[in-house]
Protein backbone atom coordinates (compact mmCIF):
# COMPACT_ATOMS: atom_id res chain seq x y z
CA UNK A 1 0.00 0.00 0.00
CA UNK A 2 1.31 3.09 -0.95
CA UNK A 3 -0.21 6.76 -0.25
CA UNK A 4 0.47 9.63 -3.04
CA UNK A 5 -0.53 13.41 -2.36
CA UNK A 6 -0.93 16.06 -4.73
CA UNK A 7 -0.77 19.38 -3.96
CA UNK A 8 -2.93 22.19 -4.92
CA UNK A 9 -3.44 26.17 -4.45
CA UNK A 10 -6.36 28.53 -4.85
CA UNK A 11 -6.90 31.56 -3.89
CA UNK A 12 -10.36 32.93 -2.37
CA UNK A 13 -11.71 35.78 0.05
CA UNK A 14 -14.04 34.63 2.89
CA UNK A 15 -15.25 36.11 5.82
CA UNK A 16 -15.62 34.06 9.22
CA UNK A 17 -19.24 35.19 10.75
CA UNK A 18 -22.32 32.97 12.05
CA UNK A 19 -25.97 34.05 11.88
CA UNK A 20 -26.36 32.10 15.21
CA UNK A 21 -24.14 34.62 16.70
CA UNK A 22 -24.94 38.37 18.02
CA UNK A 23 -22.57 40.39 15.85
CA UNK A 24 -20.28 41.45 18.68
CA UNK A 25 -20.39 37.49 19.56
CA UNK A 26 -19.00 37.35 16.08
CA UNK A 27 -16.42 39.91 16.31
CA UNK A 28 -15.00 38.56 19.56
CA UNK A 29 -15.22 35.07 18.70
CA UNK A 30 -13.57 35.36 15.11
CA UNK A 31 -11.68 38.33 15.84
CA UNK A 32 -9.93 40.17 12.47
CA UNK A 33 -11.62 37.44 10.65
CA UNK A 34 -15.02 38.54 10.98
CA UNK A 35 -13.62 42.10 9.07
CA UNK A 36 -17.43 42.74 7.50
CA UNK A 37 -15.54 43.65 4.03
CA UNK A 38 -13.55 40.11 3.92
CA UNK A 39 -10.46 38.87 3.19
CA UNK A 40 -8.27 36.39 1.55
CA UNK A 41 -5.83 33.84 1.58
CA UNK A 42 -3.66 31.53 -1.32
CA UNK A 43 -4.90 28.34 0.32
CA UNK A 44 -2.58 25.23 -0.05
CA UNK A 45 -4.47 22.24 -0.18
CA UNK A 46 -3.27 18.32 -0.17
CA UNK A 47 -5.09 15.65 -1.50
CA UNK A 48 -4.03 12.40 -0.66
CA UNK A 49 -5.03 8.99 -1.87
CA UNK A 50 -3.98 5.26 -1.41
CA UNK A 51 -3.97 1.93 -2.90
CA UNK A 52 -1.52 -0.85 -4.10
CA UNK A 53 1.14 -0.26 -6.79
CA UNK A 54 -0.30 -1.38 -10.12
CA UNK A 55 2.31 -4.03 -11.79
CA UNK A 56 1.84 -2.47 -15.31
CA UNK A 57 2.14 1.08 -14.32
CA UNK A 58 4.17 1.06 -11.66
CA UNK A 59 1.70 4.00 -10.38
CA UNK A 60 -0.54 3.86 -7.58
CA UNK A 61 -3.15 6.34 -9.49
CA UNK A 62 -3.53 8.39 -12.49
CA UNK A 63 -1.95 11.35 -11.38
CA UNK A 64 -3.98 13.40 -14.47
CA UNK A 65 -7.15 11.89 -13.26
CA UNK A 66 -6.97 13.17 -9.44
CA UNK A 67 -5.92 16.30 -11.39
CA UNK A 68 -8.98 16.30 -13.44
CA UNK A 69 -11.45 15.58 -10.42
CA UNK A 70 -9.73 18.45 -7.99
CA UNK A 71 -9.56 20.84 -10.57
CA UNK A 72 -13.48 20.06 -11.55
CA UNK A 73 -14.83 19.57 -8.09
CA UNK A 74 -12.90 21.99 -6.19
CA UNK A 75 -10.87 24.97 -7.77
CA UNK A 76 -13.07 25.57 -10.35
CA UNK A 77 -15.62 26.16 -7.25
CA UNK A 78 -13.01 27.78 -5.08
CA UNK A 79 -10.33 29.63 -6.78
CA UNK A 80 -10.45 33.36 -7.40
CA UNK A 81 -13.92 33.12 -5.64
CA UNK A 82 -15.84 34.90 -2.48
CA UNK A 83 -16.38 31.81 -0.60
CA UNK A 84 -19.10 33.14 1.41
CA UNK A 85 -21.15 34.42 -1.54
CA UNK A 86 -20.31 31.19 -3.95
CA UNK A 87 -19.97 28.27 -1.39
CA UNK A 88 -23.53 28.39 -0.14
CA UNK A 89 -24.73 27.45 3.56
CA UNK A 90 -21.02 27.50 4.68
CA UNK A 91 -19.15 29.34 7.58
CA UNK A 92 -16.06 28.88 5.24
CA UNK A 93 -13.45 28.22 7.86
CA UNK A 94 -10.55 25.80 6.71
CA UNK A 95 -12.53 22.90 8.93
CA UNK A 96 -15.38 23.53 7.46
CA UNK A 97 -13.86 23.77 3.47
CA UNK A 98 -11.76 20.27 4.07
CA UNK A 99 -15.18 18.65 5.18
CA UNK A 100 -16.59 20.06 1.60
CA UNK A 101 -13.80 19.78 -0.06
CA UNK A 102 -14.15 15.86 1.15
CA UNK A 103 -17.61 15.65 0.04
CA UNK A 104 -17.03 17.28 -3.25
CA UNK A 105 -14.00 14.52 -3.88
CA UNK A 106 -16.17 11.58 -2.21
CA UNK A 107 -19.30 12.44 -4.94
CA UNK A 108 -16.52 12.27 -8.21
CA UNK A 109 -14.45 9.47 -7.11
CA UNK A 110 -16.13 6.17 -8.28
CA UNK A 111 -16.50 7.63 -11.68
CA UNK A 112 -13.18 9.11 -11.81
CA UNK A 113 -11.78 5.66 -10.10
CA UNK A 114 -13.49 2.87 -10.62
CA UNK A 115 -12.33 -0.26 -9.55
CA UNK A 116 -12.36 0.19 -5.63
CA UNK A 117 -8.30 1.63 -5.75
CA UNK A 118 -7.14 3.89 -4.83
CA UNK A 119 -9.19 5.33 -2.14
CA UNK A 120 -9.09 9.13 -0.95
CA UNK A 121 -7.57 8.77 2.34
CA UNK A 122 -6.70 12.47 3.27
CA UNK A 123 -7.44 15.96 2.65
CA UNK A 124 -4.38 19.04 4.11
CA UNK A 125 -5.78 22.54 3.87
CA UNK A 126 -3.33 25.20 4.86
CA UNK A 127 -4.90 29.02 4.58
CA UNK A 128 -1.43 30.66 5.65
CA UNK A 129 2.01 28.66 6.28
CA UNK A 130 1.29 29.17 10.06
CA UNK A 131 -1.66 27.10 9.96
CA UNK A 132 -3.05 23.33 8.72
CA UNK A 133 -5.88 21.44 9.18
CA UNK A 134 -6.70 17.91 7.98
CA UNK A 135 -8.68 15.06 8.29
CA UNK A 136 -8.64 11.09 7.02
CA UNK A 137 -11.14 9.99 5.22
CA UNK A 138 -12.91 7.63 8.12
CA UNK A 139 -13.63 10.27 10.23
CA UNK B 1 8.76 8.53 19.03
CA UNK B 2 9.11 9.91 15.22
CA UNK B 3 12.55 11.22 13.65
CA UNK B 4 13.28 12.65 10.17
CA UNK B 5 16.31 12.54 8.27
CA UNK B 6 15.87 14.69 4.77
CA UNK B 7 18.15 13.81 1.80
CA UNK B 8 18.01 15.17 -1.75
CA UNK B 9 19.34 14.23 -5.20
CA UNK B 10 19.35 14.94 -8.88
CA UNK B 11 18.37 12.12 -11.35
CA UNK B 12 17.28 11.79 -14.40
CA UNK B 13 14.79 8.82 -15.33
CA UNK B 14 11.80 7.80 -18.14
CA UNK B 15 8.46 6.30 -16.95
CA UNK B 16 7.54 4.02 -19.70
CA UNK B 17 6.29 0.06 -19.77
CA UNK B 18 7.93 -1.66 -23.01
CA UNK B 19 4.85 -3.89 -22.61
CA UNK B 20 2.94 -0.81 -23.57
CA UNK B 21 2.59 1.09 -27.23
CA UNK B 22 3.92 4.24 -27.77
CA UNK B 23 0.33 5.81 -27.57
CA UNK B 24 -0.52 3.47 -24.47
CA UNK B 25 2.63 5.06 -22.72
CA UNK B 26 2.38 9.00 -23.82
CA UNK B 27 -1.66 8.70 -22.37
CA UNK B 28 -0.61 6.80 -19.19
CA UNK B 29 2.39 8.84 -18.44
CA UNK B 30 2.02 12.08 -20.75
CA UNK B 31 6.00 14.11 -21.17
CA UNK B 32 7.06 11.42 -18.33
CA UNK B 33 7.45 8.78 -21.40
CA UNK B 34 9.32 10.65 -23.39
CA UNK B 35 12.75 8.24 -23.79
CA UNK B 36 15.32 10.89 -23.96
CA UNK B 37 14.40 10.98 -20.17
CA UNK B 38 14.02 14.39 -17.89
CA UNK B 39 15.31 14.91 -14.22
CA UNK B 40 13.97 15.94 -10.86
CA UNK B 41 15.58 17.12 -7.59
CA UNK B 42 13.98 14.48 -5.53
CA UNK B 43 14.10 15.06 -1.93
CA UNK B 44 13.61 11.58 0.10
CA UNK B 45 12.58 11.63 4.25
CA UNK B 46 13.46 8.60 6.21
CA UNK B 47 11.28 8.39 9.18
CA UNK B 48 12.34 6.01 12.40
CA UNK B 49 10.14 5.13 14.81
CA UNK B 50 11.61 3.94 18.16
CA UNK B 51 12.40 5.33 21.72
CA UNK B 52 15.26 7.78 23.47
CA UNK B 53 17.87 5.35 24.69
CA UNK B 54 17.81 6.15 28.16
CA UNK B 55 21.84 7.12 27.74
CA UNK B 56 22.01 8.95 24.59
CA UNK B 57 18.79 10.84 25.00
CA UNK B 58 18.59 9.75 21.47
CA UNK B 59 16.10 7.14 19.65
CA UNK B 60 19.08 6.70 16.63
CA UNK B 61 21.98 8.67 16.02
CA UNK B 62 21.22 11.04 13.15
CA UNK B 63 25.01 11.45 11.74
CA UNK B 64 24.46 7.64 11.25
CA UNK B 65 21.56 8.06 9.48
CA UNK B 66 22.73 10.53 7.29
CA UNK B 67 25.79 8.02 6.71
CA UNK B 68 23.52 4.77 5.60
CA UNK B 69 21.18 7.30 3.39
CA UNK B 70 23.98 8.94 1.65
CA UNK B 71 25.66 5.68 1.08
CA UNK B 72 22.27 3.72 -0.25
CA UNK B 73 20.59 6.33 -1.63
CA UNK B 74 22.41 9.34 -2.33
CA UNK B 75 25.60 8.51 -3.80
CA UNK B 76 24.02 5.34 -6.05
CA UNK B 77 21.48 8.61 -7.39
CA UNK B 78 22.54 11.56 -7.54
CA UNK B 79 23.18 12.66 -10.70
CA UNK B 80 22.53 8.91 -12.65
CA UNK B 81 19.83 8.43 -15.15
CA UNK B 82 17.49 5.77 -13.04
CA UNK B 83 16.68 3.92 -15.85
CA UNK B 84 20.28 3.00 -16.82
CA UNK B 85 22.56 3.43 -14.34
CA UNK B 86 20.76 2.29 -11.18
CA UNK B 87 19.67 -1.35 -10.63
CA UNK B 88 16.66 -2.50 -10.62
CA UNK B 89 15.49 0.32 -12.73
CA UNK B 90 16.06 -0.99 -15.61
CA UNK B 91 13.38 -3.38 -15.26
CA UNK B 92 11.66 -1.63 -12.92
CA UNK B 93 9.65 1.56 -13.60
CA UNK B 94 11.03 4.41 -11.74
CA UNK B 95 7.62 5.97 -10.80
CA UNK B 96 7.96 7.72 -7.58
CA UNK B 97 5.76 4.69 -5.98
CA UNK B 98 8.99 2.69 -6.65
CA UNK B 99 11.42 4.98 -5.94
CA UNK B 100 10.15 4.56 -2.63
CA UNK B 101 9.97 0.97 -2.38
CA UNK B 102 13.44 0.89 -3.32
CA UNK B 103 14.80 3.09 -1.35
CA UNK B 104 12.71 1.32 1.79
CA UNK B 105 14.63 -1.75 0.16
CA UNK B 106 18.19 -0.29 0.21
CA UNK B 107 17.69 0.72 3.76
CA UNK B 108 15.65 -1.52 6.15
CA UNK B 109 17.96 -3.86 6.60
CA UNK B 110 19.82 -1.44 9.17
CA UNK B 111 16.68 -0.85 11.37
CA UNK B 112 16.52 -4.75 11.03
CA UNK B 113 17.86 -5.20 14.68
CA UNK B 114 17.16 -1.76 15.93
CA UNK B 115 17.22 0.60 18.38
CA UNK B 116 15.09 2.25 16.03
CA UNK B 117 12.33 0.90 13.62
CA UNK B 118 12.14 2.19 9.46
CA UNK B 119 8.74 4.11 10.08
CA UNK B 120 8.05 5.83 6.23
CA UNK B 121 9.91 6.75 3.41
CA UNK B 122 8.89 9.89 1.81
CA UNK B 123 9.48 10.73 -1.72
CA UNK B 124 9.08 14.17 -2.89
CA UNK B 125 9.28 13.96 -7.33
CA UNK B 126 8.50 17.89 -6.97
CA UNK B 127 7.30 20.43 -4.06
CA UNK B 128 3.38 19.19 -5.32
CA UNK B 129 3.83 15.51 -6.08
CA UNK B 130 4.77 13.14 -3.46
CA UNK B 131 4.80 9.38 -1.83
CA UNK B 132 4.58 7.84 1.85
CA UNK B 133 5.77 4.31 1.61
CA UNK B 134 4.89 2.42 5.20
CA UNK B 135 6.52 -0.89 4.02
CA UNK B 136 4.33 -4.52 3.11
CA UNK B 137 2.47 -4.27 6.19
CA UNK B 138 1.48 -0.72 5.85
Amino acid sequence: MIRLTRRFRFSASHRLHTDRLSENQNRELYGKCNNPHGHGHDYTLEVSLRGPVDPVSGRVADVAALDKLVREQVLAAFDHKNLNREIPALVPTAENLALEIRSRLQRGWAADFPGGWPKLDRIRIAETRRNAFEITNEE
Amino acid sequence: MLITRRVEFSASHVCLNPQLSEEQNRAFYGPDANPHGHGHNYVVEVTLAGRPDPVTGMVFDLKRLKEILNAEVVEPMDHRFLNQEVPPFDRVIPTTENLAREIWRRVEAHFAVGPARLHAVRVYETEDLYVDYFGEAG
